[in-house]
C-alpha cells in the first residue's frame, strides 16, 4: 500500500472541519425531529383514532403522576413561603408573601417543576417502552398487521401529554398555594382569611393561563421526545438505554428553553 | 412492464445499500402462486433486508417489487396498510406484543385492521391456537410467561390468524431445539397447505428449508446465485451451494471473520 502522502489540509480547514461536522449533525437531528413531528401530528388528526390507548396514556401521564407532582408542589409552596418571608422581612414587606407564592407557583414553578418531574417519569418510560418494541421488531410487527405505529403508539401519547399536563399543573398550582398557606398560617402566624384574600388579590387570569399554556407545550414536548428517541433507538438493550437518556435530557432542555420563550411572549412589553 | 399472472411475488433488480455497504445488488426473485420458496444464505447476506423491502419496512434504493402484478415498491400510508392485509409474517424473535395477552396478540390484526368485534375475534384466536397445538387457556397468559417454542407457535398463530394469501417466515426455527424446530416446521407445512398460501421464508437451517420448501434459492452477496427444486439441492453443481449445505469453512464463500 504505497501511495503518495496525503496532502495536509491547511490549519484553518482542520480547525473548522469538526465545527462544521457538529453543526451538520445538529441540523440533521433538527430535521429528523421536524419530520417526525409533522408525521406524528398528521396522524393525530386523521382517523382511525385509538381512544382506549389514548385514555390509558392519559391515566398514565395524568393520574399516576399525581403523587410525585403533588409532593413536589407542596414542598415548593412551603419553601417559597418560608424563603420569601425571611427575605421580605428585611424590608418589612412580609405582607407580600401570599402574592409571591401564588404568582411564582402559577407562572413558573408549577409548570416547570411538574414538567421536569413528568419528563423524568413519563418521558423515560415512553422511550424505554417504544425503544424495546423497536429493537424486538414489535413495531415492524404492527406494520405487518396493517396497523400504523404512528397512529397506534405515537399519536395517543402526544394527545395525552398535551391534554393532561395542564390539568396536572392546575392541581400542582393549587397544592403549591395550599403548601404556602399551611406555612403562612401555622408557622408565620398570618391570619388565614387575610392570607387567602392576599393570595387572590393580585392574581390575574393571565398568570394562570400562561402557566397552563406552558404546561400543554411541555406535555407535548415530553411525549414527543419520548416517542422520537424510542422510535429511533437501535441495537438492543444499550440502544434502549441511550434512547431513554436522550429522551429525558432533551425533554428537560427543551422545557427550560420553551419556558423562557413562552414567558417572553406573554409578559414582555 | 407487468409480471406474468401466475407470479404472486415478482422482485426485479432490487438494490439496497446502507452507507457504503451494499446489501442487495440487483436481486431478482419470483414466487409463483401457492409456491413455497425458501431463501438460504449466510449471516449478513441480506436475507432479512429482502423480506423487509418486500414488506415495505425498508425502502429499496432501486428496483421493483410486484405483488399480484401490481407495483408496490413505493406504496405508503393507507394503501400500504391495505396491502398488508394480504400478508402474514412470522418474525425471528416472535415479536409478540408483551403488553397484550396471547389471544389479543393472535387476534390483533382481526380487531385493529379488520374491525372484528372482540368476542368473535377471541373465538377465532382460540381456534387458531388449537391449530398450532396450544390449549385455549394459554390464550389468557402473557407472552413473557411462555417458553420460546410456545412463543413461536403463538407468533405462527398470529401470522395465519387472518388467513393471509402470502406468509413470510423469518428464521422460523432459530433459537429452538431441533425437536421443537421440527414441530414448528410441521406446523408451517400443515398451516400453509390448509390455507393454500404462497410463502417466502429465509433461513440458514437446511433441515427446515428441506421440509418447508418447494423451491430453494441461494442468496450470496446481494444476488440470487442459484435456485431450483428442493430435491435438486444436493446435486446443484454450484460450488457456493455445495459449500453452504455441507457447512464447510473453505470454499468460494469467504466469511468476514476478521477485519
Amino acid at each position: 500500500m504505497s501511495s503518495a502522502a496525503p496532502i495536509e489540509p491547511p490549519v484553518l480547514v482542520r480547525v473548522l472541519a469538526p465545527v462544521g461536522r457538529v453543526f451538520l449533525g445538529f441540523l440533521a437531528v433538527v430535521g429528523s425531529i421536524s419530520v417526525f413531528t409533522f408525521r406524528a401530528l398528521t396522524h393525530c388528526v386523521t382517523p382511525p383514532f385509538y381512544w382506549r390507548l389514548t385514555l390509558r396514556q392519559m391515566m398514565d401521564i395524568g393520574y399516576y403522576s399525581l403523587p410525585v407532582v403533588g409532593m413536589t408542589a407542596i414542598f415548593t409552596g412551603m419553601v417559597l413561603a418560608l424563603q420569601s418571608y425571611s427575605g421580605f422581612s428585611r424590608f418589612s414587606a412580609e405582607g407580600a408573601v401570599a402574592t409571591v407564592v401564588v404568582l411564582s407557583m402559577t407562572r413558573e414553578l408549577g409548570p416547570v417543576l411538574a414538567g421536569l418531574m413528568v419528563a423524568g417519569r413519563v418521558g423515560a418510560s415512553m422511550a424505554a417502552e417504544i425503544g424495546t418494541m423497536k429493537v424486538t421488531e414489535q413495531i415492524d410487527a404492527l406494520t405487518t398487521l396493517s396497523t400504523n405505529p404512528f397512529k397506534y403508539l405515537v399519536a395517543p401519547r402526544l394527545i395525552a401529554g398535551f391534554l393532561m399536563m395542564p390539568l396536572l399543573v392546575l392541581v400542582a398550582d393549587s397544592i403549591g398555594v395550599f403548601g404556602g398557606f399551611l406555612i403562612g398560617v401555622n408557622k408565620l402566624n398570618f391570619n388565614p382569611a387575610n392570607y387567602l384574600t392576599r393570595t387572590f388579590e393580585f392574581l390575574e387570569l393571565k398568570d394562570v393561563v400562561s402557566g397552563l399554556v406552558k404546561a400543554a407545550c411541555f406535555g407535548f414536548v415530553i411525549s414527543l421526545m419520548g416517542c422520537y428517541h424510542g422510535y429511533n433507538s437501535r441495537g438492543g438493550a444499550q440502544g434502549v438505554g441511550t434512547a431513554t437518556i436522550n429522551a429525558v435530557v432533551s425533554a428537560l432542555m427543551l422545557i427550560l428553553i420553551f419556558n423562557y420563550v413562552i414567558t417572553e411572549l406573554f409578559f414582555s412589553q | 412492464m407487468s409480471a406474468p399472472p401466475h407470479l404472486k411475488i415478482h422482485v426485479s433488480d432490487l438494490h439496497k445499500s446502507f452507507g457504503r455497504k451494499v446489501v442487495l445488488d440487483g436481486l431478482d426473485l419470483d414466487v409463483a402462486r401457492s409456491e413455497s420458496v425458501v431463501v438460504i444464505g449466510g449471516s449478513g447476506s441480506g436475507k432479512s433486508v429482502l423480506l423487509k423491502c418486500i414488506l415495505g419496512l425498508i425502502r429499496p434504493d432501486s428496483g421493483s417489487i410486484q405483488i399480484d402484478g401490481r407495483d408496490v415498491t413505493d406504496l405508503r400510508g393507507s394503501e400500504r396498510d391495505e396491502l398488508m392485509l394480504k400478508f402474514g409474517m412470522l418474525f425471528q424473535g416472535s415479536a409478540l406484543f408483551d403488553s397484550l395477552t396471547v389471544w389479543e396478540n393472535v387476534s390483533f390484526g382481526l380487531i385493529q385492521a379488520r374491525g372484528m368485534d372482540r368476542d368473535a375475534a377471541r373465538e377465532t384466536a382460540i381456534a387458531k391456537l388449537a391449530q398450532v397445538g396450544l390449549a385455549p387457556d394459554v390464550g389468557m397468559l402473557y407472552p413473557a410467561e411462555l417458553s420460546g417454542g410456545m412463543q413461536k407457535r403463538v407468533a405462527l398463530a398470529r401470522a395465519i390468524a387472518a388467513d393471509p394469501e402470502i406468509i413470510f417466515f423469518d428464521e422460523p426455527t432459530t433459537g429452538l431445539d431441533p425437536i421443537m424446530g421440527d414441530v414448528i416446521n410441521d406446523l408451517i407445512v400443515k398451516c400453509v397447505k390448509e390455507l393454500g398460501a404462497t410463502t417466502l421464508s429465509i433461513t440458514h437451517d437446511l433441515a427446515s428449508a428441506r421440509k418447508i420448501a418447494h423451491r430453494i434459492a441461494m442468496l450470496h452477496e446481494g444476488k440470487i446465485i442459484w435456485s431450483g427444486p428442493v430435491a435438486s439441492i444436493d446435486r446443484s453443481g454450484n460450488p457456493y451451494v455445495d459449500q453452504f449445505i455441507h457447512g464447510r469453512a473453505e470454499g468460494p464463500i469467504q466469511m468476514q471473520v476478521s477485519r
